[in-house]
């Protein structure tokens, strides 16, 4: 559903969240509420995984299928999803954890970047700085909820 | 459109580092420089951990904040002053 130009809010100001930015924010709150929903009871620590799966689904599905590191972050969301029902076994996805040893730079970075293992060079750096936009842009948005979110829960 | 299994040039090659050197914050460009690749992936690489961590320590002070909530009032809350932002 696309938004219309119209703003409901009588703000004059630009708003900080266009179109695309707005529909990452609903998922990721839409997510949120999932959560509070369905565990109210649990451990800060799980809840607060979940809520990093959370944050790293919403960006993963808001970029789609266009891109090698949303796919790669889809895979392995619902990968670990599969194991942790099977296992029961609780595990954050999207955050690969691994010491690093003496490698290359550019290794370094296929590693980190999902799905950047065995790219080329070319692909690794255009799809960094795809990453790199919208993971700082989740930050700004789970920043943005936490400042909102926080004085005035009731 | 440029075969990317030939031989890529360097032309866009630069272009991407510097594309990749213009989202890092200022503070990490001044340390990546500007002739080094190398320099610039580390930096870059630095720079996703740290968003990581990020993402860890707000995904707790959320979880917090969520402990705290008790009715789904305060989550239209939340989505009402984000909207505002």
């Amino acid at each position: 559903m696309k938004s219309s130009t119209r703003n409901p809010n009588p703000n004059p100001d630009t708003p900080r969240f266009g179109p695309s930015k707005l529909m990452v924010a609903f998922r990721f709150l839409r997510a949120l509420t999932l959560v509070h929903r369905t565990a109210p009871n649990s451990s800060n620590a799980a809840r607060s995984r979940r809520i990093q799966r959370a944050a790293f689904a919403s960006m993963a599905y808001s970029a789609g299928p266009r891109r090698a590191w949303s796919r790669a972050l889809l895979w392995r969301l619902h990968f670990h999803r599969a194991r942790r029902l099977c296992a029961g076994r609780s595990r954050a996805a999207g955050v690969p954890r691994r010491p690093s040893t003496t490698r290359s730079p550019a290794d370094e970075l296929r590693r980190l970047v999902p799905g950047g293992t065995g790219m080329d060079y070319c692909s690794l750096l255009e799809e960094t700085a795809d990453y790199i936009r919208c993971l700082s842009e989740q930050v700004k948005l789970m920043q943005s909820v936490v400042d909102s979110g926080g004085p005035r829960g009731r | 459109m440029s075969n990317r299994r030939s031989r890529v040039s360097e032309e866009e090659i630069n272009r991407l580092v510097s594309k990749l050197q213009s989202l890092l914050p200022e503070t990490r460009q001044r340390g990546a420089g500007r002739a080094s690749a190398a320099k610039l992936l580390k930096e870059t690489c630095n720079y996703i951990r740290s968003l990581n961590r990020d993402v860890d320590d707000l995904s707790d002070r959320l979880s917090a904040i969520m402990a705290t909530m008790d009715s789904s009032s305060a989550e239209a809350e939340m989505v009402r002053s984000l909207l505002r932002s």
